[in-house]
């Protein structure tokens, strides 16, 4: 199960049941649940809806009182409770990091109980150092109390992802940072997922945090089971019941362009030359396009002017350092919001869109902005539909 | 990576050292200074027969050596005792039982000490052994309460957390709740230790020795240089077994909680 090279394995929870020695109500009731291999799946729910029994009875934490889990095809119920855990890594808030061990030697726990020998582990121990961003050299003999907030959740996740799990369960980890650690460990986390592509368990009372993160959404209710497990935007433009709509609060049409990305929608194309191109060849492109302007870049693509058709007008040879300096550009991977937060400030109507290398991917103007979130809500209201009839005929 | 590698190490040493060490010995030497002068100056005084008989260089050294045993053995006898008891009763169902366990100590630390000594020397006889007994009834408490407080405190999520990685429930207490809870449990014994020097000077009535002896000889006999020997010498070594005491607190407990 813990190969080097492992991503997620799927989980599955059949009729799962959690009652409490002297509690008549269950904690959690009949719950099913599909996991994916590979995704980022979120338990969310107000305070007291299970999700925090059911994350942890994945790990036998808590002892399912019935029903059945099964993590990549194995009963977690046949599987040594200690050894199961040392294949699954743990998260919790404020990073539950031993304020008595340095930072290697909280990361090197599982790889220690796994045997391994201490060259390995060391090895191991600055390279997950350097994955969450922490500097080995620096951090590596410090102990937790020296640490930020963030870091020392840096350190929790570096320690869960030691042995390389398969699964990562993670109990509101970014729950006690503040908005702006939070954000940012967030964003890492998404960013490790990109190259690890765990099965990740995660567990938040914060839906907007869910909607970030996850890949599927699981919204809770008490007592102990699922409302609705769906996709973010799925979420956001069909929520199964009042509970859920109330649990979203308002503003889902703001979260939608937090959720999209520029580089998920259709960005304009605008005439671009580099600097050395040919000024009448470039008018001559511009017209084409039917605009009034036209991007110049450096040799590696990278925006640099806007050059307007007046500028053009008569010039012979190379463009040159005709036209105005660009003021930004959007990065293909910023959500809509930033987006549309830059272009409410930006100079210009139009400005350029970069991808990798910051090399020239588009442009982008409010009126597209605002059309792609149209095309959005039409596309998920045939999904909808599509999926009544398809409901009904069954 | 290579600029990194070529930082001394002292940069990258975040612990605060011990402080200078002669701060750390001057109580010490200032204990020894007062047990010294206490020593000399019953030395150079004219002494009667009586005095004489309990103030000569053997005589302390032996009734001294023979109050370090006292402290010594109770104080094992302590530590093998509380020490499992204590992580017992904080494990599973075995909870239920601690006010109980923490009745029946008290009741070994409220009896008075001279009543507890005298009885167990009825009892059973007098002698060392029975003196140490009494130590450890009478000491006891300390240690047992500091260690249940000490595992009891553990903040839960971290043997949570301990238990989530994978590790079994044993290394959770060897690994984590023990070197956790070691300074509370280290100021217990602390405590334990100078409890039973100042109790141990009862054992001179049931003939079990130790300094007790000068001041038992003392008081019946009337002369009060052998009582105030005998006072001095106790409190020099309550004091010198504390401050060993609070050095092994210092060197013993878990780097990077303070």
């Amino acid at each position: 199960m813990a190969d080097q090279s492992t991503s997620g394995v799927p989980i599955e929870l059949r009729k799962v049941t959690k009652v409490f020695p002297g509690s008549g109500e269950p904690a959690v009731r009949e719950l099913d649940l599909n996991i994916p291999a590979g995704e980022i799946v979120v338990l969310v729910g107000p305070s007291g809806c299970g999700k925090t029994t059911t994350m942890r009875m994945i790990n036998r934490l808590i002892e399912p009182t019935s029903g059945d889990i099964v993590i990549d095809g194995r009963s977690s119920h046949d599987i040594d409770p200690d050894r199961l855990r040392r294949n699954i890594g743990y998260v919790i808030q404020q990073a539950g990091l031993f304020p008595h061990m340095t930072v290697a030697a909280n990361i090197a726990q599982v790889p220690k109980m796994l045997g391994w020998d201490r060259a390995r582990i060391a090895e191991r121990v600055d390279e997950l150092l350097t994955l969450v961003g922490l500097d080995p050299g620096q951090y590596r003999d410090t102990f937790p109390r020296r640490l930020s907030g963030g870091q020392q959740q840096r350190v929790g996740v570096a320690r869960a992802l030691a042995a390389d799990p398969p699964v990562l369960l993670m109990d509101e980890p970014f729950g006690a940072l503040d908005p702006i650690s939070r954000e940012r460990l967030q964003d890492e986390l998404l960013g490790l997922q990109d190259d690890l592509a765990k099965t990740i368990v995660f567990v938040t009372h914060d839906i907007d945090e869910a909607l970030k993160i996850g890949d599927h959404i699981a919204i809770m209710k008490a007592p102990g089971h699922i409302v609705q497990y769906a996709s973010p935007a799925e979420i956001l433009t069909n929520p199964a019941d009042d509970y859920v709509e109330q649990f979203l609060g308002a503003g889902s049409s703001m979260r939608l362009l937090r959720l999209t990305k520029v580089g998920d929608i259709e960005v304009d194309q605008v005439p671009y030359a580099s600097e050395d191109a040919d000024a009448a060849e470039v008018l001559a492109e511009i017209e084409r396009h039917g605009l009034d302007y036209a991007l110049l870049t450096d040799g590696m693509r990278r925006p640099l002017r806007w050059v307007g058709a007046e500028h053009l007008q008569g010039l012979t040879g190379p463009v040159g350092s005709a036209g105005d300096p660009i003021t930004g550009t959007l990065h293909h991977r910023m959500t809509l919001q930033d987006a549309l937060e830059a272009l409410l400030n930006a100079d210009n109507d139009v400005v350029p869109v970069v991808g990798r290398r910051r090399a020239y991917a588009g442009a982008l103007s409010l009126s597209t902005v605002q059309n792609a979130i149209q095309a959005i809500k039409i596309r998920e209201r045939e999904r909808r539909l599509h999926r009544g009839e398809t409901g009904a005929g069954r | 990576m290579t600029v990194s590698t070529a930082v001394p190490d002292e940069t990258t040493n975040p612990e605060p050292r011990l402080g200078r060490s002669w701060h750390i010995v001057l109580p010490l030497l200032c204990y020894l200074a007062v047990g010294a002068a206490m020593i000399i100056y019953t030395q150079s005084v004219p002494l009667d027969g009586i005095e004489r008989g309990s103030l000569n260089l053997p005589y302390i050294f032996g009734r001294t050596w023979e109050h370090i045993q006292l402290v010594f053995y109770s104080t094992v006898l302590v530590l093998v005792v509380a020490l499992p008891l204590g992580i017992l009763l904080t494990r599973g169902t075995l909870r239920r039982a601690t006010p109980f366990v923490l009745t029946l100590v008290n009741v070994g630390q409220a009896t008075p000490a001279v009543g507890l000594v005298v009885l167990l020397a009825v009892l059973f006889q007098i002698g060392f052994w029975t003196s140490v007994a009494a130590l450890f009834a009478y000491s006891l408490l300390p240690t047992l309460r500091n260690t249940m407080v000490g595992l009891q405190q553990v903040d839960w999520r971290l043997i949570d957390a301990g238990r989530g990685i994978g590790m079994s429930a044993a290394r959770v207490l060897f690994k984590v709740e023990l070197p956790m809870a070691a300074p509370v449990i280290l100021s217990g014994i602390r405590t334990t230790l100078v409890l039973s020097v100042g109790t141990a000077s009862i054992a001179a009535f049931i003939g079990a020795g130790g300094l007790g002896d000068l001041i038992t000889t003392g008081v019946s006999t009337q002369r009060n240089l052998v009582l105030v020997t005998g006072c001095v010498l106790i409190a020099v070594l309550a004091l010198m077994i504390d401050w060993v005491g609070g050095l092994a607190q210092r060197v013993l407990a878990p780097k990077g909680l303070s």
